[in-house]
């Protein structure tokens, strides 16, 4: 079987089903490594389940609370840094606290545990000391929280693999191929991969997929969100998610402090054309709006100098709002699992676990259990997060923990060259893109102004290729055009 | 934790921190240490190819790698500990007596015991997210330093059409650099309406190849997928907005930012020493201390210079700061405040305290200004100037014995003045 798309969504069916002795599982993607789509640039929250209306939306109602619960497990599990320190819903006037009421009430249809409306100052201040003084009100959702949604990806891939899957990185999926009302396999920018079963999970590009299944068609519109991320060291932060009352549209602009340890704030929402799938751009408008109702829910923000780094992220917004995930009597042995948008990150393990009932309970697959299942992976043993002894520890063992690579997240070659080891492992290609992900090298306040070229020197030794042609992201980024002398 | 002992720690191996281990031993310091996290000595130097080196230090015109070797055969001679490869992970101010360094390296982590520290970390380049450009970050968009780095240390060649933001002397180095190379220089953009750069490099690395400078401009927009296609350029009004529908694209495949320079102080911020916002380095007296007593900084750590042999006057007046700490001698007589008067960016040192006989203060102006006359009301004094303009650090060199005589006024104001 195949699944299209090594996003936090495919990445979690694929770690999911790869508990199962008879299934053959090919992880396609585009890209060169995991997770270079929506799962790449997002709040990173694990949702309260408050905000998805069981009526409208049954499937997010339902998969959000679930997955949520399911992540707690997971991240123990894989060794995915995560932070469960609750949100708050903050209410500014007597209609949003009449708002938060609605959605305490929709959280307790969905099953969502812990909720409470607070209107107690102390108590909201104890909570968030940095709220802003204007707050009326906030539900208060305590199973809520954050965690590192790329490392997340990775690790599930990296899981996966371990048990049995196999990936196809740079493979763009063409065409599903039926015959006679079945799916028969897909055919890929390197080849035909034959499947019986294949899961429709390409994010932005599900649309295309479904459409050439010859299964629903719909379009999914990229729904861009611009973000501002600080400094390490710059304050005030928040302890808590802190959201306004959501719209229809959104869940608006958060304040974030993320797992590791930086303030985060965004994002907007504005819908592109279903062409502008490509369009990853900041603008000034959104970043304004972003700065703007930021402000309002928080006593201070950083000073703006204190941005490290502004980006934008696209979720994949399907027609109805809901997500789209069932499969089908014709093509038979194709399911979608597309329009992935908020809370898709908060839903995926649950996603996954709808997947295997759909093949059991739709398709009438048999699934077997394998006697050997390994759940667990470890993390990359990161020196910045590692105690002074701890550190000497790590340097004894490995002499490369000594050499810092970068300064400002204070990332070492050790972990740089496990990084590349374990991009290899899974069949990815090493970027430096991919090395920051796994590492947060570059992702300091110089941005990787002093350490890219050690990483690109570090690759190209490890690759045993020329160092101008270290790709940072995918062909066509290569850090040069050529060497000096042989230009000359 | 291995402990190590030492009468100084200097971080950093560029000019300043050679500059000042040499200083400290020529003034007899028994126990030097100096901590450098790359595989030689010289800092930034080594990458900068162009002359204009140690022109004071050493009365000669050197380029960059050659002022690198003469400085590091002078550390090596006078038998200062040079730690290479390793990497000051924390800086912690004990007590008055103390201060620890720990230090990474492939041997493992040791916390240096000391009794004076010389921070010499020198700078970072400013980045494409701190000067409101939007829009893609595609491959292709450099730091002018990167550019330097990946030509000059690895030859590798970047691009071939490329567009530079900002026209400080290392954006005017770069683009020459680039178009010797064989690249075109499309523009050099700069958003203010005077160049950043000396008028010596404008004339040599610009005019003499061809290069356009657009002065009043902002690069706005990076478009591109996986590479830089090109950038959306505006034109700016007197306060740097962008005016309306002027924009226009200049196709491109290299965005270079050489939009300055930023004190890599991470260490001495974390270690609580008092940061000026507007020089971005520590606030500090007339030896260069900060406010941890006995951390001394000197060179890009404290304020951007322009010229290496500032760089290097700085490591040795820190130098002489920490000996006389260690003597005892560096008694505070007062405590003035030096404030930025009209037309004034920055004042450093900031505080005075009478530890020094002959005082020199580096001062950046705002605009620039022909016939200028440096004013300071508290002295009564006023020092005519031909020319002063943001391309260059102004030094302003004062006796103590003035100074020493308006102490109650707590503060000295420095103006620069058009000249009637």
């Amino acid at each position: 079987m195949i699944i299209i798309g090594a996003g936090v969504i495919g990445a979690s069916i694929a770690r999911v089903l790869s508990k199962y002795e008879n299934l053959e599982i090919h992880l396609v993607e585009m890209e060169p490594d995991a997770g270079w789509g929506a799962s790449r640039a997002n709040t990173a929250i694990i949702h309260g389940g408050y905000d998805d209306d069981p009526q409208k939306y049954p499937m997010r109602a339902r998969l959000c609370v679930r997955g949520a619960k399911l992540w707690r497990r997971w991240v123990r599990e894989l060794d995915i840094p995560a932070n469960f320190s609750g949100i708050l819903v903050l209410a500014f006037t007597e209609e949003e606290i009449e708002e938060l009421h609605k959605l305490r009430e929709r959280g307790l249809k969905n099953g969502v545990p812990g909720l409470r409306i607070l209107q107690d100052r102390d108590v909201l201040q104890t909570l968030e000391p940095n709220l802003n003084d204007n707050v009326r009100a906030a539900l208060w959702a305590p199973v809520g929280g954050v965690i590192n949604s790329i490392e997340a990806v990775i690790a599930l891939v990296e899981n996966a693999v371990d048990n049995g899957v196999m990936t196809h990185f740079n493979t763009r999926v063409l065409s599903v191929k039926t015959s006679c009302s079945e799916v028969v396999g897909v055919e890929t920018s390197r080849g035909f991969i034959e499947a019986d079963v294949v899961i429709n999970a390409a994010g932005l590009y599900a649309d295309e997929i479904s459409k050439s299944a010859g299964a629903d068609e719909f379009t999914i519109r990229p729904r861009i969100g611009e973000y501002y991320i600080f400094d390490e060291d710059a304050g005030p932060k928040v302890t808590r998610v802190l959201f306004p009352v959501p719209t229809p549209v959104t869940k608006g602009v958060a304040v974030i402090k993320t797992t590791e340890g930086n303030l985060m704030i965004g994002p907007t929402a504005r819908d592109l054309s279903p062409s502008e799938k490509e369009e990853w751009g900041t603008s000034e408008k959104g970043l304004e709006v972003v700065w703007k109702e930021a402000r309002r829910l928080v006593k201070a923000l950083p000073p703006l100098n204190k941005a490290i780094k502004t980006f934008a992220g696209l979720r994949p917004e399907p027609p109805h709002g809901d997500f789209i995930l069932k499969s089908y009597e014709e093509p038979y042995g194709f399911i979608n699992a597309a329009g992935m948008r908020s809370p898709g990150l908060t839903s995926a393990p649950a996603v996954a676990y709808e997947v295997v009932r759909i093949m059991k309970e739709e398709l009438g697959i048999e699934l077997e259990e394998k006697h050997q299942w390994n759940p667990f992976r470890r993390g990359i043993k990161r020196f910045s997060k590692a105690t002074n002894r701890e550190r000497a520890e790590l340097i004894q063992e490995d002499p490369d923990y000594g050499v810092i690579v970068c300064k400002h997240r204070l990332v070492t070659k050790a972990e740089v060259i496990e990084a590349m080891k374990r991009i290899r492992s899974i069949g990815a290609e090493i970027t430096v893109r991919g090395i920051k992900y796994r590492t947060w090298a570059g992702m300091g306040r110089c941005q990787g102004a002093f350490c890219i070229l050690q990483l690109i020197r570090l690759i190209a030794e490890f690759e045993g290729i020329a160092l101008w042609s270290v790709k940072l992201t995918k062909r066509g980024s290569e850090v040069g055009i050529g060497d000096i002398y042989t230009l000359v | 934790m291995r402990k190590v002992y030492a009468d100084t720690v200097v971080i950093g191996g560029g000019a300043a921190g050679l500059a000042a281990a040499i200083k400290l031993k020529d003034l007899s310091v028994n126990k030097v240490i100096l901590v450098d996290d790359r595989e030689r000595l010289g800092g930034i130097l080594p990458q900068c190819i162009h002359t204009g080196f140690g022109v004071h230090y050493s009365k000669r015109d050197l380029t960059g790698p050659e002022f690198a070797e003469e400085l590091s055969s002078f550390v090596l001679d006078r038998g200062v500990d040079v730690f290479l490869n390793s990497y000051a992970l924390e800086l912690r101010y004990v007590d008055y007596y103390e201060k620890s360094v720990i230090v990474a390296s492939r041997k493992g982590l040791i916390d240096v015991r000391t009794r004076t520290v010389i921070v010499a970390t020198g700078a970072r380049e400013r980045t494409v997210y701190e000067i409101g450009i939007f829009g893609d970050r595609p491959a292709g968009v450099y730091t002018a330093g990167m550019v330097q780095a990946l030509m000059d240390l690895y030859g590798v060649m970047p691009g071939k059409e490329v567009v530079i933001v900002g026209s400080g002397d290392v954006g005017l180095i770069v683009a020459r650099r680039l178009a010797m190379q064989g690249a075109t220089v499309k523009a050099v953009i700069e958003v203010k309406p005077w160049p950043g750069g000396l008028i010596r490099n404008i004339v040599q690395c610009l005019e003499d190849f061809g290069i356009p400078l657009l002065l009043s401009h902002a690069v706005r927009r990076i478009v591109g997928h996986e590479r830089v296609e090109r950038v959306i350029v505006t034109k700016v009004d007197d306060k740097l907005s962008p005016i309306p529908n002027t924009e226009f694209e200049i196709k491109c495949d290299t965005v270079v930012i050489a939009a300055g320079l930023k004190p890599e102080v991470q260490l001495l911020e974390r270690a609580g020493a008092l940061i000026d916002p507007v020089t971005g380095g520590p606030v500090v007296n007339e030896y260069l201390e900060t406010s941890l007593p006995g951390v001394f900084v000197a060179g890009n750590a404290l304020v951007i210079n322009d010229l290496v042999d500032t760089v290097a006057e700085q490591g040795e007046t820190a130098a002489e700061g920490a000996v006389l700490f260690m003597n005892d001698k560096l008694i505070a007589k007062y405590y003035l405040r030096v404030i930025c008067g009209s037309n004034v960016r920055f004042i450093v040192p900031q505080v005075l305290m009478g530890l020094k006989e002959e005082i020199t203060l580096y001062g950046r102006v705002i605009m620039p200004m022909r016939r200028a006359v440096i004013r300071i009301p508290e002295l009564m004094l006023s020092m005519q100037q031909a020319m002063i303009t943001p391309a260059e650090i102004f030094k302003v060199n004062i006796s103590e014995r003035k100074i020493s005589k308006v102490v109650k006024l707590h503060k000295l104001t420095i103006n620069v003045l058009e000249s009637r």
